[in-house]
């Protein structure tokens, strides 16, 4: 199963120029979430400075109780190795064949014979539909393909958690959707935590577990996936449907004249450069291929974020209720009428509508806040999360 | 990269010495780490030698051949023609050599070490590397400098060789010396540790060649024009290493070895 990490406070500029403050967020064990945020607000070097390859001026990035940011180098060696990082370009090494760079770190950090290693690679290299260029250079091969060995070559030591740093850019579409089922498929069958880094709406409406996007130096949110696909969030709305209006700028932020200035120019009929269907709204997640085991994360995922629907805003509680099976109602038991748009609008949760990231989280302990009725609030079945956690491999 | 907030004038001076000098330990310390990169050092050895040794022998022969001249004549003027290839032997064997050896490897061999490390440190190779839990500093930089300062010692064998072949010739063909007296004057000054502080001296310029090298190219300035830069840098900061201490070694050993006639 996946390694939970558990990132605490972080913050980090390069000299003066603070990239973001402050962030804290936890990566729940075995579940894919996704990184999202305009480009330019420092999703790459979040990514960066969860392997230590930067370091952050402040916080902690946990992850089976070693502290990325202030461990030992050994340390760092040590429990890189149970990371699988694909990086924007690839970074394939120019010098070797497409086989020589998959077939790195087997060589470097296992005692398998060399038939043992070829039959590993070519297997990756099938997974990812590249049989046939082993002996490729990888200046000799497009982008899309450089990008499709990186991902081979970081599954290839079965990592234990997964960064991806923008798996669509320079794929089209249809390679974009196969690299996306791709991840599913692998969080079913090894449980990996995977975190997605990436500006591609679609990726993030149908992959993840939970999202997060960063903003003005910031966290904007971060949560289960209903959380920021229901989320009226001005920020999170413009990015979701891609419209010039809203606080996004072609530079970070934009001014005030500016804005009126576009909503001028809407009125007038001008199109906002969104598409005119509505991007919210949860659609269904992407399920593993048939034929492979279920995905272990979807019920812990559950029974986590039945343990913390009362904290969430009212439009997101409403959607988990909305998309629970009769079976799971009665496992939580969730009375046959809640869930009901009436019913969840007539109690808005007390805060702000977006949940900070923590402080929501399961760590809070089990201290009930929200103001729901003790009847509607979801109740765990004896075998619920805690004590699966309790006994669960590590 | 990181910047800290507390800046005074030479800051970042000392900043980039103390990194380079801490890359210097940090190789020292990874040389003895297992496993050897065997095949990585046989390449890179071959690729430093491959670029290093038909120049090199071009520069030793004029180099011996100025050196014989101005020796030649100035000795004539002394009227100590004995003694020219007493003085040519010790000047090539002891100055010479060792530094055309070290200009070399560091102009052919640091500048390419330090174009390939750097183009692979923005292609985020390195980063690939060390998250792969591969350091990048055993696999890589250990076998380069290791390279470079096997190669500056066998390169100094040749040069001086070649250099005091070329010596002999001009001095014997050009400036009418004899052959007899050049040969017989061959150990009247030189002495073997001569020989041992320079091949000594090869070997640590070329250990500063390939860590100057490396460490560029491990922090070059973003984008290719970056790596540009930093290959130009490391050439000129070998350079001023090795005349710097070249100086130093010099006096230590004027100062430690008795000449052989004084």
């Amino acid at each position: 199963m996946g390694v939970e990490v558990v990132v605490e406070g972080l913050t980090k500029s390069f000299g003066r120029q603070a990239i973001w403050r402050d962030v804290s967020l936890t990566l729940p064990a075995g579940e894919v979430s996704v990184m999202l945020g305009p480009s330019g607000t420092g999703k790459s070097v979040f990514l960066k400075s969860m392997i230590g390859l930067l370091k952050p001026e402040r916080g902690s990035c946990t992850i089976n109780g070693v502290d990325i940011v202030r461990c030992s180098e050994h340390k760092l060696y040590e429990t890189r190795k149970l990371f699988g990082v694909l990086f924007q370009d690839g970074a394939l090494f120019g010098s070797m064949s497409l086989f020589d760079n998959i077939a790195f770190p087997l060589r470097e950090h296992t005692r398998k014979t060399e038939a043992e290693i070829r039959r590993i690679v070519l297997e990756k290299m099938e997974m990812v539909g590249l049989a046939g260029t082993e002996r490729k250079l990888p200046g000799e091969i497009s982008g899309g393909m450089r990008k499709r060995a990186g991902l081979a070559r970081a599954l290839v030591l079965d990592p234990e958690i997964i960064l991806c740093d923008e798996p669509d850019s320079g794929l089209d579409p249809v390679r974009t959707a196969y690299i996306s089922q791709l991840l599913v498929d692998l969080n079913s069958q090894i449980d990996a935590t995977i975190l997605i880094v990436t500006h591609n709406i679609n990726i993030a409406r149908t992959v993840p577990d939970n999202i997060g996007m960063l903003f003005r130096r910031e966290l904007v949110m971060f949560g289960p996936r209903e959380v920021l696909l229901t989320s009226e969030e001005p920020v999170v709305s413009q990015f979701l449907n891609g419209r010039r209006i809203g606080p996004i700028g072609m530079s970070e932020e934009k001014d005030a004249a500016t804005m009126a200035r576009e909503q001028a120019d809407i009125d007038a009929g001008h199109s906002d450069g969104g598409s005119d269907e509505e991007m919210g709204g949860i659609v269904p997640q992407l399920q593993p291929t048939p034929g492979l085991p279920e995905r272990a994360a979807v019920q812990r995922r559950k029974d986590r974020v039945m343990q913390i629907l009362h904290t969430l805003p009212p439009n997101a509680q409403q959607a988990i209720i909305e998309s629970l099976s009769p079976a799971d109602r009665q496992r939580y038991r969730i009375p046959a009428g809640v869930g009901a748009r009436d019913t969840a609008q007539a109690r808005p949760y007390g805060g702000r509508p977006s949940p900070r990231p923590r402080g929501n989280g399961p760590a809070q302990g089990s201290g009930f806040q929200g103001e729901l009725p003790t009847q509607n609030i979801a109740q765990l079945p004896d075998s619920g999360w805690q004590t699966g956690r309790e006994g669960g491999p590590r | 990269m990181t910047t800290r907030s507390t800046q005074f004038p030479g800051a970042g001076a000392i900043r980039e010495t103390g990194r380079l000098f801490a890359l210097g330990l940090d190789v020292s310390a990874n040389i003895f780490r297992r496993p050897f990169q065997t095949r990585e050092f046989i390449q890179q050895c071959w690729f430093v030698a491959s670029v290093t040794i038909l120049p090199t022998a071009l520069v030793s022969i004029p180099f011996g051949a100025v050196i014989a001249l101005q020796l030649g004549s100035l000795t004539r003027q002394l009227g100590a023609q004995s003694f020219t290839g007493a003085a040519s032997v010790l000047a090539i064997i002891q100055q010479a050599s060792p530094l055309v050896t070290a200009l070399l490897v560091a102009g052919a061999g640091g500048s390419a070490i330090c174009a390939d490390i750097g183009a692979r440190t923005i292609r985020e190779e390195i980063d690939a590397m060390e998250v792969l839990g591969v350091s990048p500093v055993q696999r890589l930089i250990v076998p380069r400098v290791l390279a470079s300062m096997l190669i500056a010692l066998l390169l100094n064998g040749m040069v001086s060789v070649v250099g005091v072949l070329g010596g002999y010739f001009f001095n014997v063909v050009m400036q009418g010396g004899t052959p007899g007296a050049y040969l017989a004057s061959f150990n009247a000054l030189a002495q073997l540790p001569d020989l041992w502080i320079g091949e000594l001296k090869a070997v640590i310029f070329g250990f500063i060649a390939g860590i100057v090298a490396a460490y560029r190219g491990l922090h070059p300035a973003p984008g290719p024009k970056g790596v540009g830069e930093a290959v130009n840098q490391s050439v000129v900061v070998t350079f001023l290493l090795l005349f710097l201490v070249n100086f130093v070694l010099t006096t230590i050993y004027l100062q430690l070895v008795p000449s052989k006639i004084g």
